[in-house]
């Protein structure tokens, strides 16, 4: 092993024992940053192969697949995995690689915290996907779980419970890791106005996180209890309101939404400027934008149950309070493109998958717009279209730009460039099929399509054989992401980079660490003017 | 002026929409309530409002990604910061918002108002069927449940699909035209939504509790519709067909009804033999149950239990009355009491007795139905 202490200071070259104990162990943010990526996207392939079985499903009227009930066992699990599995877990990787190098950091604040943090993933993801196997299938209730569907299902709910749990306590650790990291480790002369704007957005999602998983643990424990302890908190024949159930879960739900897109937010807004090699156009109104947004998340989250036949005042509140989160939103969109303005713009994949993530997540925001306004929400509740709307900011929007992160940040974290010819395929590919995919969801949502259904009339035939092909597209495509990701960090191919291969790039990882990053970086901690 | 210009477009598109195949439905259907077109003019004002957002936002972008590329050789300019114009792009879209906000909220209570209707008719969701009752105005005290209609050959397809495929029911709810008709909603289980889009209504069905909505159709015709909330194994197989017709023609489906009412109304005293209560009991076996224990009486392995060698069935009937009649708890197990007459449970419990390997030889009478409702 290359363990030899031949100086006091030579930590750089001071590698753990390989072999699978270096993992297991590891309390170094840099490879736990890696476990949470690898971690997530091996849920992206298990909850993409869920989604193309549903698509394989819904490729023609008729049951062709899968019997009803397990059509919707692929639904709800694809929605839990994809959640909690691939995009929450990401952006802590994102998190735990990122945050110490751009503040100036040597680790993470509680460094072993951060190892458990993590190994509570698999044994969660395990409960998870291990449901599909036990009587009675996976749960069915759909992601939402709502009661008392819910309290109908088999053990797999259980399992689905016991996993969200464990998720939810992961999250909460990271989550206080993280803000302990940003607010006592920066390096001197960052003031919380100087931070880069990827550590801002953490820092804000950390807080939502603390406040809304409990809320969610909450709910599912009475849910708990009302499926095996004869409780009725959601059984109306006991007291109690299956409505409640809904307003607690999205009072978790709406956050959460945001928790899966502040970071992004973060992510594009590092790349925009490295790549139009300009300074972020309002960097203050970024912050304020940000936490506006956070603290609206909080009172608008009855605007998804708008069917379940509230009173006008309360309608009227939540219409109000949700158009409202037009108004940061759209000063974020303003400012990068303002920021792109009469800059100086190259095109390499990471500021083609930020550019691309603007158009479509803009996108999501009309239709969320759409959607807000509750009397056209009327007819658009529970369709397609509402699949489409949180596909087109889910997926454009959260995964494209975690697609925009590693492509930036790669040739910092391996040292060697990725390969820029298949990485601008991977955005033309992803692009191109995730609109096939979703945009016809637009129309069959209009024309009346209720969301998961095994089966549908035959006027919604045609866009769902488009929405199909178009899916099946999409995720082939990420295998040759697969292959990319592959090729610059296991097998070590493409050219070295630099420390600073973007020009544009001046946060403290570019500005002060080789490429790759040392194992053990700021010892000593940077000082800014 | 504005509206004038909204109905017109209004009116290009729809006739588009009618001409496009019927394969590629893309729009809202065609309103037949003052909702559901107050509903389709917003739309259609927020498609504007957005159409002009959107040509303007990237038609910015996409100038300055062709005019500001650094292999163009334009050179970066160095502003960062301008509060006025950041106030300003704060300040439209809350302008924006405040413009929509209106019509929106004319158009809520306006949807919210179901004081003053002609006809209330309670709808109650069932695991996987609406059943309606008729409460108020012309027609009250008719009650029938509506089934999906679509052969189950189609489905699997092992037969041609029809052109109403999954959206067709043995008993539609009918209604007469231009009257308010209010509708009540519950639910028998878990949540379901009744949604009709024509009439732009959706509204969920929460068991326990009663929600009511209204429509006003203004047009004769037959309007589909769906369950929208997930509510299990046959969410997708449950849908509404209303049938609104002229005041003479529901006079006469009235009467009709109440007819059936009387003539279906079974002697509670009479005695039974196995034969007839098997044969009816296979119709309610069908129409009920078969969804979830199948017509091979197998079940779903892991999911809903065999009824085929089933120790319940087979063992003392007291147990399986009791389930029957009132459900099991944290199953889709539903209290069938509620739904089913007398007669029907007992001739649904005499045929899972006395069908497939069952041989029980028993036959339980109306009777005995009754005092075990108690």
């Amino acid at each position: 092993m290359s363990a030899v202490i031949d100086s006091g200071h030579a930590h750089d070259e001071h590698r753990p024992d390989g072999g699978i104990m270096r993992w297991v162990t590891t309390t170094n943010h840099k490879d736990i940053g890696t476990l949470y990526l690898w971690f997530s996207f091996t849920m992206l392939l298990v909850g993409g192969m869920l989604a193309l079985a549903i698509r394989a499903e819904l490729f023609q009227p008729g049951l062709q697949f899968w019997h009803p009930e397990f059509f919707n066992q692929l639904t709800t699990m694809h929605g839990l995995i994809m959640v909690f599995g691939a995009i929450m877990p990401a952006f802590v990787g994102f998190a735990n690689w990122q945050v110490p190098l751009m503040i100036g950091a040597p680790d993470m604040a509680f460094a072993r915290l951060n190892n458990w943090s993590f190994w509570m993933l698999p044994v969660a993801a395990t409960l998870l996907v291990g449901s599909f196997f036990v009587p009675g299938g996976a749960t069915a209730a759909g992601w939402t779980i709502y009661a008392p569907l819910s309290t109908q299902m088999g053990p797999g709910m259980d399992l689905a419970i016991f996993a969200l749990h464990i998720m939810g306590a992961s999250s909460i650790m990271g989550s206080i890791n993280i803000i302990t990291t940003i607010l006592n480790m920066r390096a001197p002369g960052m003031t919380l106005l100087r931070m880069p704007l990827f550590v801002w957005t953490w820092l804000i999602t950390a807080y939502l996180l603390i406040a809304v998983m409990p809320v969610l643990a909450g709910a599912i424990t009475m849910l708990l209890t009302d499926r095996h302890f004869g409780t009725s908190f959601f059984n109306a024949a006991g007291g109690g309101d299956p409505v409640m159930f809904q307003h607690i879960f999205w009072f978790f739900g709406h956050p959460e939404v945001y928790i899966m897109i502040l970071p992004g937010f973060g992510i594009i807004s590092q790349v925009i400027p490295a790549f139009s090699r300009k300074p972020l156009f309002g960097y203050s109104s970024m912050v304020y934008a940000t936490a506006s947004i956070a603290v609206l998340s909080f009172i608008v989250w009855a605007h998804h149950m708008f069917t379940v036949g509230m009173p006008t005042a309360g309608i009227l509140f939540f219409m109000y309070a949700t158009v409202l989160i037009a108004v940061p939103t759209g000063v974020k969109v303003f400012n990068w493109l303002t920021t792109m303005w009469r800059g100086s713009m190259s095109f390499e994949t990471p500021m083609l998958f930020a550019v691309g993530f603007i158009f479509v997540f803009t996108m999501g925001g009309f239709t969320g717009l759409i959607l807000a306004i509750m009397p056209i929400d009327i007819q658009l509740q529970d369709t397609y279209y509402v699949v489409a709307h949180f596909h087109y900011v889910l997926v454009a929007g959260s995964l494209f730009s975690l697609f925009a992160g590693f492509y930036f940040w790669v040739p910092k974290w391996t040292g060697r460039m990725y390969d820029e010819k298949l990485g601008k395929w991977h955005f033309w590919l992803s692009m191109i099929f995730f609109n096939v995919t979703f945009f016809p969801m637009h129309f069959l949502g209009l024309a009346g399509m209720p969301r998961r259904i095994p089966d549908y009339a035959l006027q919604f035939a045609g866009f769902n054989e488009i929405a199909s092909i178009g899916a099946f597209g999409f995720g082939l495509s990420q295998i040759l992401f697969l292959w990319i990701a592959l090729k610059v960090t296991v097998l070590g191919q493409g050219e070295k980079a630099g420390q600073r291969p973007w020009e544009g790039a001046d946060t403290l990882e570019w500005t002060h660490l080789p490429s790759p990053a040392p194992y053990h970086s700021f010892d000593e901690q940077p000082v800014l003017g | 002026m504005r509206n004038r210009m909204v109905k017109a477009t209004g009116a290009a598109l729809l006739a588009l929409s009618e001409a496009a195949e019927a394969a590629y439905q893309w729009n809202l259907p065609t309103p037949v309530t003052r909702v559901a077109g107050e509903i389709y003019n917003l739309h259609l004002v927020m498609m504007g409002i957005i159409l002009v957002i959107f040509i303007g936002v990237f038609g910015v972008m996409f100038y300055s990604i062709y005019a500001h590329r650094k292999s163009v050789g334009h050179k970066a300019e160095n502003f960062h910061e301008n509060i006025v114009v950041e106030i300003i792009w704060a300040i439209i879209p809350f302008l924006i918002l405040i413009g929509v906000a209106w019509p929106a909220t004319k158009s809520i209570l306006n949807l919210k108002d179901t004081a003053s209707s002609d006809i209330t008719v309670k709808a109650t969701g069932y695991q996987w069927k609406w059943g309606y009752d008729y409460l108020k105005g012309e027609g009250e005290g008719i009650s029938f449940l509506s089934n999906l209609s679509t052969p189950q050959d189609q489905i699997t397809g092992g037969a041609p699909k029809g052109e109403h495929y999954l959206l067709e029911v043995d008993n539609p709810m009918v209604v007469p035209v231009g009257k308010k008709v209010r509708v009540l909603l519950t639910s028998n289980d878990v949540i379901h939504a009744w949604m009709v889009p024509a009439f732009g209504v959706k509204q969920d069905a929460i068991p326990g509790f009663v929600r009511d909505t209204w429509f006003r159709a203004e047009k004769e015709g037959i309007y589909r519709g769906q369950c929208a909330e997930l509510c299990g194994k046959d969410h997708g197989f449950m849908p509404i067909v209303v049938e609104v017709v002229s005041a003479a023609k529901y006079a006469a489906w009235v009467a009709e009804q109440k007819m059936k009412t009387a003539a279906a109304a079974d002697d509670p005293n009479k005695k039974w033999n196995l034969a007839d209560l098997k044969a009816r009991g296979e119709k309610v076996y069908a129409a009920n149950c078969v969804a979830c224990h199948q017509a091979n009486g197998q079940g779903v392995k892991g999911s809903f239990p065999a009824l085929d060698g089933s120790r319940l069935v087979n063992g003392p009937r007291g147990r399986q009355m009791e389930i029957v009649l009132n459900g099991k708890r944290g199953t889709a197990m539903a209290p069938f009491g509620k739904q089913l007459s007398d007669t029907d449970v007992a001739a649904v419990i005499t045929f899972t007795r006395n069908n497939w390997g069952n041989k029980t030889g028993e036959v339980i009478q109306p009777g005995e139905i009754r005092s075990a409702r108690k």
